[in-house]
């Protein structure tokens, strides 16, 4: 059996690159919306591996293959593929390897990029698997703050909503660990950050301070407020979804005493938790946050390719 | 003196293994582990025997079988306190504690029904990520769970 070497450009957690990498991945991102038609990608096919639909984050990363020249492959739905039938991942993984230079691939099982990895020599960008890990989101998230704030040290960043099932919060989380933050976490008691998360917190010396109460103290002191959805299929308990569904939402009037240099993100869809009110204030980032996500799956696809776009 | 002479029958050892110092409420599970069911030799297994350093603690003795040290490490999972005697011609001739490997490989289930692991025909694979108790974390799904709580494949 021919030994396969993991590719060291595949991107399947948050927590496999250093700051450094990170820091080259921002850097990529800003040369992208710069620069947005270089064309490197020329001769490449990209799988776009989609077992799971996900319209947002197939399409942006098929524009970002797109948009640097290369070409895409794949599905969007795994009923229309062989795994319908009864084929392994590993099979599909290592057919698909046989036509492509990178993967990218979501997945409905929790590990299934980190398992391609394992099954072949091209490199995998993990663009979610299950409530498991989504790497790009974190990185767009990490470039809409390093843009808005000009820096991503020692600012404070409120996360609100869901913080117990939320997985961009726990991967901004950890990706933030070298930046010095000031963390505040707001939930109701059922949808509180884990405790591993606070716990990563204090081994790294990270503070944060926890509250049930989406306060104006808490506001005002924000860089950044990070909003989340709380999702009606985590619940078991209808009644308990229905009494704390609509517990933080955020209207205009809640801003106006915050900093000039706020920005709210959400990583959307969003439901009730940022009323429409706010969208017109200068405030609200989320729908840039979206269109930074193009930049940064840009980056993250060259880095994949040992592609060098300033070469 | 019968009694006694029944007793010594069942503990002498003359060449062998004892694994001591099993929390009893795992001993059933480092059976498993170390695979004594399927065993043609003479095995003894005692349980809820009282013990100075763990309360209650069951032992395994295997006689004319030496583990491999990768086998016997098994039960560092579930049972971290445990010890291995080598017994030769009724002399200990070898005492050492089970030790924990970082990383542990096709032995236990991952208690998430929605890891990959296990959906998918493949070998599991999980990370130390805690010595006292014991913690593993899923190198896949990185779902954690105590190592007395693993399910054994």
């Amino acid at each position: 059996m021919p030994i396969i070497v993991m590719n060291k450009n595949s991107l399947v957690s948050i927590s496999d690159i250093s700051r450094d990498e990170m820091l080259d991945l921002l850097r990529r991102a800003r040369y992208f919306e710069e620069n947005p038609d270089s064309k490197i990608l020329d001769g490449k096919i990209v799988a776009t591996l989609f077992f799971e639909p996900s319209t947002r984050t197939r399409l942006s990363f098929e524009t970002a293959v797109n948009r640097l020249g290369g070409r895409v492959i794949g599905f969007s739905d795994a009923a229309t593929t062989s795994s319908s039938k009864g084929e392994t991942l590993k099979d599909t993984i290592k057919m698909v390897s046989n036509y492509v230079d990178l993967i990218v691939m979501r997945h409905y099982l929790e590990g299934a990029a980190r398992y391609a990895t394992e099954v072949t020599s091209v490199p995998v960008i993990n663009a979610g698997d299950g409530a498991n890990q989504h790497p790009s989101q974190t990185m767009l998230d990490l470039y809409s703050i390093l843009k808005t704030q000009g820096t991503l040290e020692n600012l404070t960043i409120t996360m609100v909503g869901d913080l117990k099932y939320g997985r961009t919060v726990h991967s901004l989380l950890m990706a933030m660990q070298y930046f010095n933050p000031t963390f505040n976490f707001v939930a109701c008691p059922e949808l509180r950050m884990p405790q591993e998360y606070k716990d990563f917190c204090d081994e790294h010396g990270i503070k944060y301070n926890e509250t049930t109460e989406f306060s104006p103290e808490v506001i005002n002191s924000s860089d950044i407020i990070y909003m989340t959805r709380v999702q009606r299929e985590r619940f078991s308990d209808i009644m308990e979804y229905e009494r704390v569904k609509d517990r933080y939402t955020l209207h205009n009037d809640m801003l106006a005493d915050s900093k000039p240099t706020l920005r709210i993100l959400h990583p959307l869809p969003r439901v009730n938790e940022i009323d429409r009110d706010v969208d017109d204030n200068p405030k609200a980032y989320y729908f840039e946050q979206a269109r930074n996500g193009l930049f940064a799956r840009q980056a993250i696809i060259t880095r994949a390719l040992g592609i060098d776009p300033e070469k | 003196m019968t009694t006694d002479k029944k007793e010594l029958a069942v503990a002498a050892l003359r060449n062998g293994t004892v694994i001591d110092r099993i929390p009893s409420p795992v001993l059933f599970k480092a059976v498993e582990l170390l695979g004594i069911a399927g065993m043609d030799s003479n095995v003894t297994i005692g349980n809820n025997l009282d013990s100075k350093k763990i309360g209650k603690k069951g032992i395994i003795k295997v006689a004319d079988v030496e583990f491999p040290e990768t086998v016997l490490n098994r039960i560092a999972l579930i049972a971290p306190s445990a010890v291995v005697n080598t017994i030769h011609d009724f002399n200990v001739t070898a005492k050492r504690p089970v030790v924990l490997p970082d990383c542990i490989v096709g032995i236990v289930r991952c208690g998430n029904p929605k890891c990959i692991s296990n959906n998918e025909p493949m070998a599991t694979k999980f990370h130390v990520v805690g010595r006292n108790p014991v913690v593993i974390r899923c190198h896949y799904c990185n779902h954690t769970i105590e190592g007395a709580k693993a399910q054994i494949l």
